[in-house]
């Protein structure tokens, strides 16, 4: 369960297929696995240490570097408060202080049925729509207590929250944790240019043309 | 008088489905490109160092002498993106490539054409799921339409763009650790020289990388040429550039002015802008050009948005981050939470940001808990000192006889991230040292809010 499932690693092997060195795939690779188990299990970095042919260690080394990937099981929604200066001015804080009160957790912590993480975050760049707060990674947009409510009930209860949502189409879709894009890039056999090889490349024939 | 309004990299912004090809390309999309390729590459690039295209990713500079600088002869060359955004108080590339994927794709493709790039890496920040979900789609119809790829538009032209995204790490929005990042590593800066990737970069072969909306002007720039570009802004800062200007104003918003004729004034009051302080407060500080710079205060509010006047001045324009704050705002309080952002994202590879920057917290935490001592702000200044050797970038104070310190800093760290803690604490105790003077001496423990439930930690 852990080790990527065969369509996952066929989607990887593509994934690896873009550049020229496969050890570049890593961070792609290390978010796949994660889609697929909601976090990064040990058994997961061994698989992918395989597919980009580096050691296990290395792996853990580049995840254990990036905020978003986790070594634990997280709730299904993680909720991103930004509590960062342009934030903090108009009431981050305060949001944060409801949303531990509302869900009986601290920041950092998940909610024993597991549905729920919350995280106290550095600026998501939605500066001007203070305060606001992201469902794995989708926005909300000038949240207060009363919304933050009526997010968490429609999320327990199944349905999708509209209320305060940046993107309510199709688009805004909220996955659980773990699935970022909800479409992945697809370069056609005969459209691909190629990787351009760090160690043989020619000089881009388009330039040779010209001189 | 404010100076029109001009739009170029968000003139799609308001016209609905505008990240599809269809809505692209019936409104003047991809028109840039056809013209770049009935150009040489060489008169391409020297319509973008004509138009001074100057980089909106922080340091300013111009994209045109950048790609220049790459060793002739040595291939190849890659061109990575950078959609890093996460210095606090930016958000426009967001927008750009959540709104109009396709301006930033063709913007790529025409850097690839002029510098002789090989293979486009765009490196979209890792909590940006809509942007990634847009930029993929958009990548895969341009690729169907024979824009990227193999033979673009049946020319000898051909290039890959391949997206990317990471997984939540400022630092990486450096453009080395972004390099680091893209190899699969720990996102880590490297050592300078060389000064800059275009030397080597991403598997040690030259590499250019450019901001997402410096490269979402070149479309425009092709299809109208440098000299409609030039038209607009100053001399110097030739275009348009985007600010998200956040905090107490009253209209909070993210707006494209002409660059270095705009007043920070006019982006605070004026009615088309902000529309004036929040309550018609007084203004007590801003962050001009992201959490990384110096503070400014009502004294620099007539300075021009553009890169010398300001740094003269003391500050930077950064990433067009401006945070706003009113009288109410408590100079401990906010100069401790920017700090405690960068002590949180150091990445730990030199130790006087990363033991700097963190005592710095602590030092500030405990001044703000009532808990400080009369030595504390001497040894921030110290500390500070450790990480850039003073003076420290400031602004000037004249009613107490204070000059400006130009930027830079000066720094004896790998990059500019430890620096830049700094900046929060030079600029709050050059101008508000009463107020910590003030908890100091009162020792006012801030009490806990109540806990009102048994949490579960
Ligand atoms: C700590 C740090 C963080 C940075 N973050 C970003 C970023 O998120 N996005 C960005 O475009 N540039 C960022 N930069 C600047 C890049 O290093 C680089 O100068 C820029 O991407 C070059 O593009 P431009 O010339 O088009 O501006 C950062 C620099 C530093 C030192
Ligand atoms: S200054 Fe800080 S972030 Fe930059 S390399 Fe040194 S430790 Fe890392
Ligand atoms: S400060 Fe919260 S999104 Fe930028």
């Amino acid at each position: 369960m852990s080790r990527l499932t065969p369509e996952n690693e066929a989607i990887a092997r593509e994934i690896i297929s873009r550049y020229p060195k496969p050890k570049s795939a890593l961070i792609p690779l290390l978010h796949l696995s994660q889609e697929q188990n909601g976090h990064v299990t040990d058994e997961a970095m061994v698989h992918l240490a395989e597919l980009v042919d580096v050691t296990p260690a290395e792996v853990i080394g580049t995840c254990t570097f990036y905020e978003m990937f986790k070594r634990e099981p997280v709730g299904r929604y993680v909720v991103n408060i930004c509590t960062n200066i342009a934030f903090q001015l108009l009431g981050a804080e305060e949001l944060l202080h409801h949303a531990e009160h509302r869900l009986g957790i601290k920041a950092g912590n998940t909610t024993p049925d597991g549905l729920f993480t919350i995280e106290d975050v550095e600026c998501v760049a939605a500066c001007t729509e203070a305060p606001c707060l992201t469902v794995n990674y989708r926005y909300f947009y000038k949240v207060d207590g009363e919304d933050f409510d009526a997010i968490v009930e429609d999320l327990r209860n199944g349905r999708q929250p509209t209320r305060k949502a940046a993107e309510t189409g199709p688009d805004g879709a909220i996955p659980s944790h773990g699935t970022l894009a909800l479409e992945r890039q697809h370069i056609p056999a005969d459209r691909a240019a190629g990787n351009a090889d760090p160690d043989s490349a020619p000089a881009p024939v388009w330039l040779e043309q010209q001189a | 008088m404010t100076a029109p309004i001009v739009k170029v990299v968000t003139s799609r912004f308001d016209i609905e489905d505008a990240h599809t090809l269809a809505v692209y390309e019936r409104t003047g999309g991809y028109e840039g490109l056809r013209k770049a390729l009935t150009m040489s590459p060489t008169a391409v690039h020297d319509e973008v160092k004509a138009a001074t295209l100057l980089g909106r990713g922080g340091a300013g500079f111009p994209a045109g002498v950048k790609w220049g600088f790459c060793p002739p002869g040595v291939w190849p060359r890659y061109l990575v993106v950078n959609g890093d955004e996460s210095e606090p108080g930016t958000y426009k590339d967001r927008l750009l490539m959540e709104r109009d994927p396709h301006q930033l794709i063709e913007g790529c493709l025409i850097a690839c054409y002029a510098a002789g790039l090989s293979q486009c890496f765009l490196y979209i920040r890792g909590e940006m799921a809509l942007a990634q979900t847009r930029v993929a789609r958009a990548l895969n119809e341009a690729y169907a339409a024979g824009y990227v790829g193999r033979n673009v538009l049946g020319t000898n032209f051909s290039v890959d763009i391949v997206l990317h995204w990471g997984a939540g790490a400022y630092i990486v929005g450096e453009e080395t650790a972004l390099i680091e990042s893209l190899e699969g590593n720990r996102g880590m800066p490297r050592l300078k020289p060389p000064y800059f990737p275009a030397a080597i970069g991403l598997y040690g072969k030259p590499t250019i990388v450019n901001n997402v909306e410096t490269l979402s002007n070149l479309g425009w720039i092709l299809r109208n040429g440098s000299d409609a570009y030039k038209q607009y802004g100053s001399e110097s800062s030739p275009g348009t550039r985007m600010f998200a200007i956040s905090g107490h104003v009253k209209r909070p918003g993210v707006y494209e002015v002409q660059h270095g004729i705009t007043t920070f004034r006019d982006l605070f009051y004026d009615e088309q802008f902000c529309g004036g302080i929040r309550h018609d407060h007084q203004l007590k500080m801003f962050i001009p050009g992201g959490g990384s710079s110096p503070w400014f205060f009502e004294e620099q509010l007539d300075l021009p948005l553009e890169a010398r006047p300001v740094g003269g001045a003391g500050s930077m324009l950064g990433s067009g981050a401006i945070v706003v704050m009113d009288e109410t705002t408590d100079a401990v309080k906010a100069c401790l939470r920017v700090v405690r952002f960068y002590a949180r994202e150091s990445c730990g590879k030199c130790t006087p940001c990363r033991e700097g920057t963190n005592w710095l917290e602590t030092i500030l935490q405990r001044i703000y808990d009532g808990h400080g001592r009369p030595s504390d702000i001497d040894m921030l200044l110290d500390v500070g000192d450790n990480i850039s050797p003073g003076p420290y970038p400031s602004a000037g104070w004249e009613a107490e006889g204070l000059a400006a310190v130009p930027f830079p800093p000066r720094q004896t760290t790998i990059c500019p991230l430890g620096p830049s803690a700094v900046a929060p604490v030079t600029s709050a105790l050059r101008r508000f040292r009463p107020e910590f003077e003030a908890k100091i001496r009162r020792r006012a423990v801030n009490i806990p809010l109540r806990v009102e439930e048994s949490a579960h930690v």
